[in-house]
This record gives structure tokens, C-alpha cells and sequence, in this order.
């Protein structure tokens, strides 16, 4: 029986400090109605900068091709793609938080889920300018769209699964960011009515939609969300299963596997979940949010980094022994080209292997495991190593081709590739702290509603109608 | 436009708002309704609400999609344009399940969205009356709505009784209408 007020025997409070439901509006929506610092200003400059450069980077490809960034006939997909990948997996964090633990009945995703949802968007933001611009002509992108066009009509292969990439990553945006807005319009209500200047009342009653508070809109609202984040669960699964079907169906030997759909997923969720540590560490301190973003909830997660990152590593190891075991000379011969530290890209392999399978394993360690600064370091070797996952995956299965004579020199990006990927950093964290300044970086609502259950100074006070079940009490309370 | 009269009474604690939801309605009282800054488990069955609808509703918009994405790609392979790509066969249903699947999830995701907003009647530059500013931030706000019957000063005792901290009497419009929360609109001539 479901209790309307269950106490966790096994965590620790997951608000800290003495809080009531007043304190934790002040607390969260301090950093919104205060001025921004100047910390945040120096790095939204920099940000923007990057965003700059990577604009100007993406003029010099238009403007003269995809020569520009070093790709030839026989590395068709470089940086591009590898980013595009590394992109969207990032992204899968934010709806595995905010969906997949909301089945679960994670309690301690409600300190994190807005800032990881707000994440997703913006990873999946940058990972979609990478497929368009590699398009070329990228002022054709929309024929990739099945519209009633003029040239037959002639439509799109639905067979292809660069196609589903299309409708995967578009649906994927779509309802994440409803997922994420929907979320957001009790606290934006909450900011508008209690603004003080002008236009912050009109701009957050703007945003708000008129949102009340009302029973029935709340009851609408937790179902929405229910039904949001079962639809979310098998669609972020599908979205990298599809993403996988971009090499997995192809005939190329390293990319023609069947281990690649969980393999990715797995992937999506390790390299996911570290750029929330990066994003959460700098933000709770920044904003003086230790009290709702724990160490509970860093150990946490960094549970999940070690247990995704060892799948990751079985799946390596998998591979490994399949193309031993298969006994196919093209398989036997692109995974050579990747262990071999002798071949040229060798040494990507095995720092691959390095980042993403070795070093998680020192989360097995408690102290390590809640120890902040290590915690920052590790998200980020889990990210370089996941980027080079992919770029180990695409460069060194397609750089020597079936015949000898078009094998590929060594293939090093130029400026402007490396550009319009710094460019997509830039697009990350502009976003990013434009959200941290003018959205609630936490769901004030939701830690609201888990406050009695789960905050340090409610543990030992419960009253008779918040450990009754629901079903005691809904009788009891219902009108005879 | 609907103006009606109504009685606010304001809660500072859930458990307190409980028993009184009760106590009001089987005083025979109409509430209006409760507006409280986070969901309150169990509080729509106090109140009487009925469950919502807004499951069947997806469910329906999701197999829209199935049938759209199906419909559209076979006419798409078989009638319209048939192409012969490989050799592959022109209703290739495996292949057609990734973006099935997917505009099953965005048509019913879509869908239970805008159907949320129009139940609620939520949208930009929508305002409606707020009783209390702070239902947003700690306060349960319940509001009775005043009919012929309703004796006013007993009804304020009563609330008082159960245990509102804030009563008072607001005329006020029920519905939304367009307009800015920076500025005060009169929506009424007399009140």
C-alpha cells in the first residue's frame, strides 16, 4: 500500500538545513531577482565569444564546403559526426532523470531533473546543427523533409535510417522541451507573483500562462507528467537505438554489429550523466544551492557513472572478442586498426579505453565517490573519453578502405572544424546560463512537494496523516 | 464573464487544509476551488473531483499517429511513387517501425499538451484572478463561492474555525481573460 508520507529508511535527507516552504522560494529563486554577478558575466562573455567563433567557422564551410574541415572521399565522417553523437548522448541524461527515475520513484531526481532537462535541450540544440551543416548545401536541408515537393513528387527513403534520424531527433526535441515547459509553469508562476518590478511581472506573467495552482490543473498536471515521462522512456531509448542504426546497418566492418543499440544507450546515459556533475558542481556552488543538490545526490550519480560505465566496458570487451571470435578477416582487421597501438590512431583506442572503462572504476570507493573535486575531474575524462568512443568508432573503422591504394593519410581536422565544435560549446553554455539567470535551476514545486518526506528537519516529525496509505485516507477523508 | 462573490480562506499547512475540506463540504458549502503552490496527493479525492481523462486522451492521439505514419508511408511506397530501392519490398514493415514509433510518441505528446492548456485554459497573455499571491509560494488557498444561501460572517466563523489563518470576501472574475499581470485591469464597473 502506497503511503501518502513514506520515509526512506535507506538515504539521507535530500534537503538539507531548516526549510519550510517559503525558505525554499527564497532559496531558489534568489539568483533570478538578484543581479548577475560577475562571475556569471565574465563567463556568458565567454561563451558568447566561442559562440562567435563558431559562427564564423560554420560561414567558412557554407561559403566554400566540406572540404574546409578535412573530410575526403574516404573519411566522409569526421569531427561532425562524432560531435553529433557525443551531442545527443549528453542529452539522454536529462530524460533519463527526469523521466525514467519519475517511473521509478526516484525521490532524489527532483534536486536535479530541472537542470538536467534544461541540458537535454540544449545538447540536442548543438548536436542538430552538426548532420545539417555536414549536409553541404545546407540551404537544401529541408528535403529531408517528406512534403509534396515538385520534383515528382519525389520523397524521402523511409527505409534509410538517416532518415529516422531525422524524425528521432525532432521528436526527441519536441518533447523534451514540452516535458521541460510544462514543468516550468508552476514556478514561473510562482517568480510572477511574487516580482516586484514591472516587467518582471509581465515577462514571467507572460511565461506562465496564467497558471494558478488550482486542484484540478494540478491533477492535469501530474498526469501529463506521468504520461510525458512514460512516452519519454521508450523514446530515449529509441532515439541512440536509431542513432546506432546510422552505422549498425551499414555493411562497414566495426560498424555492422547488433551489441550497438544497447551499447550506445549505455554509452548516452555514462557520458550523460557526467556533464550533469560538471554542470551541477559549478552550479549549486555558484548559486549557493548545497542545500538541495547534496552530496547525496553527486554519490548518487556517481553510482550510475560507474555502473554505465562498466556496460560500456563489457560492450568493448564484446566486441573485442567478436571480431576474434566471428572469424571475419575485414572485422579481425578494423578492430586491429583500433588496439593495435601501432596503427595511426592507436592511441585514441586506448585512451578511450582509459577514460571510460578504468577510470570509473575508482567509484567503487565511497570517499571518492563524495569527493567534489575528484567527482569534477573524473566528468570530465568521462567526456573526452565518450567523445573519443566516437571518434574511434567512425575515424578508425572507415580511414583505411577495403582497397590500399585509397587509404586515407592521416586525418587531423582543420581550425574550422574544431571551431564549429567549440562553437557548439559556446551555443551549450550560452544557453545554460542564460537559463541559470532568468529559470528556477531547481523544480521549486516538486522539492515542495517531497520537503516532509525527504528534508533533514521533517525525518523525525511525522504526524498520523503523513504515514497513513493513501487508500485509509482518501476513505476517510472522502465525502459520504 | 462571470463575476461572483467569493470567501477566501488561507491554510499555512496541508494537514490543517485536509480536515477542513472536509468539515467545508459536508457543512454543505460550494468550494470553488483549491489552489495550492505544489500538487497535493489525495486532495482531488477529498474534494470531490473526478479523475481526469487526459490518459485516454493521449492514448488517443498516440494511435493517431501510429495510423498516420503507416498510412502515409505505404501510400507513399505503394501507390503514389513506387520506387524500387535495392529491391527492397514496398511495404517494409520493420523498417517503417522507427518512425512509427516516434510520431506515435509526438502526435500523443503533442496532443495531450495543447489538450492540457485548453482544459486548463492556459496559454500566454492569459490572466486570471489570483486570490492570494502567495498560493504560489506557501499558502493552500481555499475560496468558497458565495450563492443566495451562503450567510457570510457564519461562513468566515466556520473557515475560521477550521483553521484559516487569512479570511476575507473578494469579488472577483471566475474566468481568464487576455491581459498583463504589470498592469490593473477594472474588469467591472461596481465592486
Amino acid at each position: 500500500m502506497a503511503s501518502l508520507r513514506y520515509e526512506s529508511q535507506v538515504r539521507n535527507p535530500l534537503v538539507t538545513g531548516t526549510k519550510d516552504y517559503h525558505q525554499i522560494t527564497e532559496d531558489i529563486v534568489r539568483p533570478i531577482e538578484s543581479k548577475a554577478s560577475t562571475l556569471w558575466k565574465i563567463g556568458f562573455a565567454i561563451s558568447l565569444l566561442f559562440l562567435g567563433f563558431g559562427v564564423y567557422s560554420v560561414y567558412r564551410e557554407v561559403t566554400y564546403g566540406i572540404g574546409e574541415w578535412n573530410l575526403n572521399k574516404t573519411i566522409g565522417w569526421g569531427w561532425d559526426i562524432t560531435n553529433f553523437v557525443w551531442w545527443v548522448g549528453i542529452g539522454h541524461a536529462g530524460t533519463l532523470i527526469s523521466a525514467i527515475l519519475l517511473l521509478f520513484r526516484q525521490g532524489w531526481r527532483t534536486g536535479v531533473n530541472r537542470a538536467a532537462e534544461a541540458m537535454t535541450i540544449f545538447a540536442v540544440m548543438c548536436a542538430g546543427q552538426f548532420p545539417i551543416f555536414h549536409m553541404g548545401r545546407v540551404w537544401m536541408a529541408f528535403f529531408v523533409l517528406p512534403y509534396p515537393n515538385t520534383r515528382g513528387p519525389l520523397w524521402v527513403n523511409f527505409n534509410s535510417p538517416l532518415l529516422w534520424d531525422v524524425f528521432a531527433i525532432s521528436t526527441y526535441f519536441t518533447v523534451s522541451l514540452l516535458f521541460w515547459y510544462c514543468g516550468l509553469l508552476p514556478d514561473l508562476a510562482t517568480i510572477r507573483d511574487r516580482a516586484k518590478e514591472k516587467w518582471r511581472k509581465h515577462m514571467y506573467g507572460v511565461l506562465a500562462f496564467g497558471w494558478t495552482g488550482s486542484t484540478k490543473h494540478w491533477q492535469r498536471h501530474e498526469a501529463l507528467s506521468l504520461v510525458l515521462a512514460g512516452l519519454s522512456t521508450p523514446l530515449v531509448l529509441s532515439v541512440h537505438t536509431i542513432v546506432s542504426f546510422d552505422f549498425a546497418t551499414s555493411v562497414i566492418p566495426g560498424w555492422h554489429t547488433t551489441i550497438f543499440p544497447p551499447y550506445f544507450v549505455a554509452g548516452a546515459i555514462f557520458s550523460g550523466f557526467a556533464m550533469v556533475q560538471t554542470l551541477l558542481i559549478i552550479t549549486r556552488k555558484v548559486l549557493a544551492l548545497e542545500d538541495y543538490i547534496t552530496m547525496e545526490h553527486i554519490e548518487v550519480m556517481n553510482k550510475v557513472i560507474v555502473l554505465t560505465g562498466s556496460i560500456v566496458g563489457i560492450a568493448y570487451i564484446t566486441e573485442l572478442f567478436i571480431s576474434w571470435y566471428g572469424q571475419n578477416p575485414y572485422e579481425a582487421a578494423a578492430f586491429k586498426n583500433r588496439w593495435d597501438l601501432s596503427t595511426p590512431y592507436g592511441w585514441s583506442y586506448w585512451l578511450m579505453m582509459s577514460c571510460n572503462v578504468i577510470a570509473p572504476q575508482f567509484f567503487w570507493f565511497r570517499k571518492l565517490r563524495r569527493n567534489l573535486l575528484f567527482t569534477f575531474f573524473m566528468s570530465i575524462i568521462v567526456n573526452v573519453g565518450m567523445w573519443f568512443e566516437r571518434f574511434v568508432i567512425i575515424v578508425t573503422s572507415i580511414y583505411r578502405d577495403y582497397i590500399p591504394s585509397s587509404w586515407s593519410t592521416y586525418y587531423a581536422p582543420t581550425i574550422w572544424e574544431v571551431g564549429f565544435y567549440m562553437g557548439t560549446f559556446g551555443l551549450f553554455f550560452t544557453c545554460y546560463f542564460l537559463f541559470s539567470k532568468f529559470f528556477p535551476v531547481i523544480a521549486i514545486a516538486e522539492i515542495k512537494h517531497i520537503l516532509k518526506k525527504n528534508g533533514e528537519s521533517f525525518k523525525d516529525n511525522m504526524e498520523k496523516e503523513e504515514s497513513e496509505s493513501v487508500e485509509a485516507f482518501a476513505n476517510e477523508y472522502a465525502h459520504h | 464573464m462571470a463575476i461572483k462573490k467569493f470567501i477566501v480562506g488561507s491554510f499555512d499547512d496541508e494537514k490543517v487544509l485536509f480536515p477542513a475540506v472536509k468539515k467545508v463540504r459536508k457543512a454543505g458549502y460550494k468550494i470553488h476551488d483549491v489552489y495550492t503552490p505544489f500538487p497535493i496527493h489525495g486532495l482531488d479525492t477529498a474534494m470531490g473531483l473526478r479523475d481526469t481523462s487526459l490518459h485516454t486522451a493521449g492514448f488517443i492521439y498516440g494511435i493517431t499517429g501510429t495510423t498516420t505514419a503507416l498510412t502515409f508511408m505505404s501510400w507513399v511506397f505503394n501507390k503514389d511513387w513506387p520506387l524500387n530501392i535495392g529491391g527492397k519490398p514496398h511495404f517494409p514493415l520493420p523498417a517503417f517501425i522507427p518512425i512509427t514509433f516516434e510520431l506515435t510518441v509526438l502526435f500523443s505528446a503533442v496532443g495531450m499538451v495543447l489538450t492540457f492548456c485548453y482544459l486548463c485554459q492556459l496559454a500566454p497573455f492569459v490572466k486570471k484572478h489570483h486570490f492570494h499571491a502567495r498560493a504560489t509560494d506557501d499558502l493552500f488557498v481555499m475560496v468558497l463561492e458565495v450563492t443566495g444561501k451562503t450567510n457570510e460572517e457564519e461562513t468566515k466563523a466556520f473557515l475560521a474555525a477550521a483553521g484559516a489563518k487569512e479570511i476575507n470576501v473578494q469579488v472577483a472574475e471566475a474566468d481568464w481573460w487576455l491581459g498583463r499581470y504589470d498592469k490593473e485591469e477594472k474588469l467591472f464597473a461596481n465592486g
